[in-house]
């Protein structure tokens, strides 16, 4: 990827992104949240990474998005001040927040140098087929625990939100 | 763009993922079975799950002396995932064995309850035969959810409400650092398997030693290790106590079984980075964990701030790193596993519907109205507290011994300190118990066979482990040197504080 565009979807994605936690009004927070989303997947197909990044706009941009408008629909939550916290609080964060900083600051520092495409990519390089490869041969179990895990969480769903007649309720059936 | 993949390429060795099948499709058939069975009498579901669990140490017993790799490295079959598989399907069985009064009574959902159960101890399994990152880190989501919502089943207890709300937000947010972590180690290493660690994990790049430090706090969280304890107070509270049992044992051993196979076996190469952060949070969890369990007066409180003491003992025995520091940190857990099952169990036969009895005054007098009850709780009280010839206690003096041999001679003190500290607040109970008159009434034992048998097994395990332990010291031992695929390697722990 060429170094202009890249520093200039960097950029975007980084003021989207400050975007998220400035806004006031939680769907305009969720909208800063979509486009940083699609700015990152734009990088990753400019990293070759074709198919990863399309799943990021459809997955994040696209499903997760509607997830999120449903919370803020159901919670009924509006614009709201920034609520400010004791003045001990937020001197202690500002300072842990710094320290932090200056750690991830000189961690950066001591990587070695970036450097570029030192060897050619295979042609199949982050196509769907090459990801589809993994997932049934290397990543199998990993692919098939996945929907174990799904299950669980309908199970729970169902579990948890289920609605009961007063404390006697018959199991399982709806 | 297609290409032919050789499927002879890919190994499947059916050995390590046979008892997860079997315990995976238990599950699924104890939830199809549950159509059909009212909340009241969910006993038949408990006593299904529980053949399904003893299916399951069937099939796991062959993988025995096995060392392989199986499915590209995801699964590993050798005795450390013998040993865990069976200590947690064990456990499992010792909390079905407990639930099957407690969750008719309480009105609990049984099918959903067995069945994630059961989906919990598939994950637990999973966290101990994972042979690469993303197993673990699936092994580690599939019990987390489980027992997220197991912990909030009680739907008109508020306080189940607000412990799996609390513990589902806390534990996700820790699983965010967990999955950084193994991108960020991916990204410094260019894999996700473990044994592709251990040869890589030399040449510390700051990118992979940041990936280290996240997944220990991911692993961490799981493990009630301060200051990431924050959450386990309330949620063993909050939680149905056979949860709570479920949570204080199950999760406990999965956690550690994955922590051990990733940090003291592949990234042995960057110990010494590790070693100094662990013998700090080895300290802290210790000491915050004994002396907050001073001022509690519930009991499952107490046993709360008491699990996390006792991880802090187990992390003493990390920071050593050596083979038989590991070898320690198994047998430890075996005992610890029973200990906790046994006196989670006793709370259980206190409790009565509405009213659940888990305060210490509710003890007062309970040695001459129930004494085999209050025996057995005196003796579980003095395991945990390390009373010889019980479990605790050789589990403590192995792991002291082991550190003192590596030269970690201020750790150990701090850790006998610590030690001397608990014996207050486990001697309490026994004290209520017997000197005190007054204290709740309980329903009578005898009429609850599976409950008699959870506790009997608990206390005959605790007093057999501790009384004649060189077995289960020599099967963990054979455990825990099966789990570098060879002999041993030669330790560097001495050198450090």
């Amino acid at each position: 990827m060429p170094l202009l565009p890249f520093l200039f979807l960097a950029a975007l994605s980084i003021i989207f992104a400050a975007g998220v936690i400035l806004q006031r009004h939680p769907v305009h927070s969720l909208l800063s949240l979509v486009l940083t989303l699609v700015v990152i997947g734009i990088l990753f197909i400019g990293l070759d990474a074709t198919t990863v990044g399309f799943l990021q706009m459809i997955v994040y941009a696209g499903a997760i998005k509607v997830l999120f408008l449903f919370v803020i629909w159901l919670l009924n939550l509006q614009s709201q001040p920034i609520e400010g916290g004791h003045l001990a609080l937020k001197f202690v964060g500002a300072l842990g927040s710094a320290a932090l900083i200056a750690e991830l600051l000189v961690f950066v520092l001591h990587l070695p140098p970036p450097v570029g495409h030192s060897k050619p990519l295979a042609l199949d390089y982050g196509s769907i087929g090459k990801l589809a490869q993994g997932l049934f041969t290397d990543y199998l179990v990993a692919f098939e625990v996945t929907s174990i895990l799904l299950l669980v969480g309908v199970v729970g769903a169902v579990a948890l939100a289920r609605r009961t007649t007063a404390g006697s309720a018959p199991g399982g059936a709806p | 763009m297609t290409t032919a993949v050789s499927l002879a390429a890919i190994n499947f060795n059916w050995l390590p993922i046979l008892p997860l099948l079997v315990v995976t499709a238990g599950a699924m058939v104890v939830l199809l079975a549950g159509v059909r069975v009212s909340d009241r009498d969910s006993e038949g579901l408990g006593w299904l799950s529980l053949v399904v669990i003893a299916i399951a140490v069937a099939t796991s017993l062959p993988m025995l002396g096995a060392q392989q790799v199986t499915f590209s490295g995801a699964l590993v079959a050798d005795d450390f995932t013998v040993f865990f598989y069976i200590v947690i399907l064990l456990a499992a069985a010792v909390i079905v064995l407990m639930s099957l009064d407690y969750v008719a009574d309480e009105g609990l959902p049984g099918a959903e309850y067995y069945a994630l159960v059961l989906f919990a101890t598939a994950g637990m399994m999973l966290m101990a035969a994972a042979g690469d990152l993303i197993i673990i880190f699936l092994g580690l989501e599939t019990m987390s959810i489980s027992v997220y919502i197991l912990a909030g089943l009680a739907r008109t207890d508020v306080r189940s409400n607000e412990a799996a709300m609390k513990y589902f937000l806390l534990g996700a947010f820790s699983t965010g650092f967990l999955l950084y972590g193994i991108a960020l180690v991916y990204g410094a290493t260019g894999t996700i398997k473990l044994h592709a660690l251990s040869t890589l994990a030399v040449g510390a790049s700051p990118m992979l030693l940041l990936g280290v430090g996240l997944l220990l706090i991911g692993f961490g969280f799981k493990v009630a290790a301060v200051p990431f304890h924050m959450w386990t107070p309330d949620v063993y509270e909050g939680a149905p106590t056979s949860v709570t049992a479920f949570m204080a044992v199950g999760v406990k051993l999965a956690a550690f079984a994955a922590f051990l196979r990733v940090f003291l076996v592949h990234l042995l190469g960057v110990q010494s980075d590790w070693s100094i952060v662990l013998w700090v949070l080895a300290v802290l969890t210790m000491t915050t964990g004994n002396i907050v369990a001073l001022m509690q007066t519930n009991l499952k409180r107490m046993l709360a701030y008491s699990a996390i003491a006792h991880a802090g003992y187990i992390l003493v025995a990390m920071t050593v790193g050596s083979s038989a520091a590991g070898a320690a940190i198994l047998y430890y857990l075996l005992g610890y596993a029973f200990t906790n099952l046994g006196a989670f169990a006793i709370l259980i036969a206190m409790a009565r519907r509405g009213h659940p009895h888990e305060t210490i005054a509710d003890l007062r007098g309970l040695g001459t109205r129930e004494p085999a009850l209050a025996g057995a709780m005196a003796i579980m009280l003095f395991s945990l507290t390390g009373v010889p010839p019980l479990a605790g206690f050789v589990g403590k003096f192995s792991i002291f011994s082991a550190a003192l041999n590596a030269g970690y001679v201020w750790l150990v003190v701090i850790a006998v300190l610590n030690s001397v500290m608990s014996a207050y607040y486990y001697l309490r109970p026994i004290v209520a118990m017997y000197t005190d008159t007054g204290g709740a009434e309980v329903v009578r034992i005898g009429s609850r066979p599976a409950l008699i048998a959870a506790i009997a097994i608990a206390v005959i395990a605790t007093v057999i482990i501790g009384i004649y332990p060189q077995p289960y010291m020599a099967a963990s031992t054979s455990a825990f040197t099966s789990a570098f695929g060879k002999p041993p390697l030669a330790t560097t722990a001495s050198l450090h504080p």
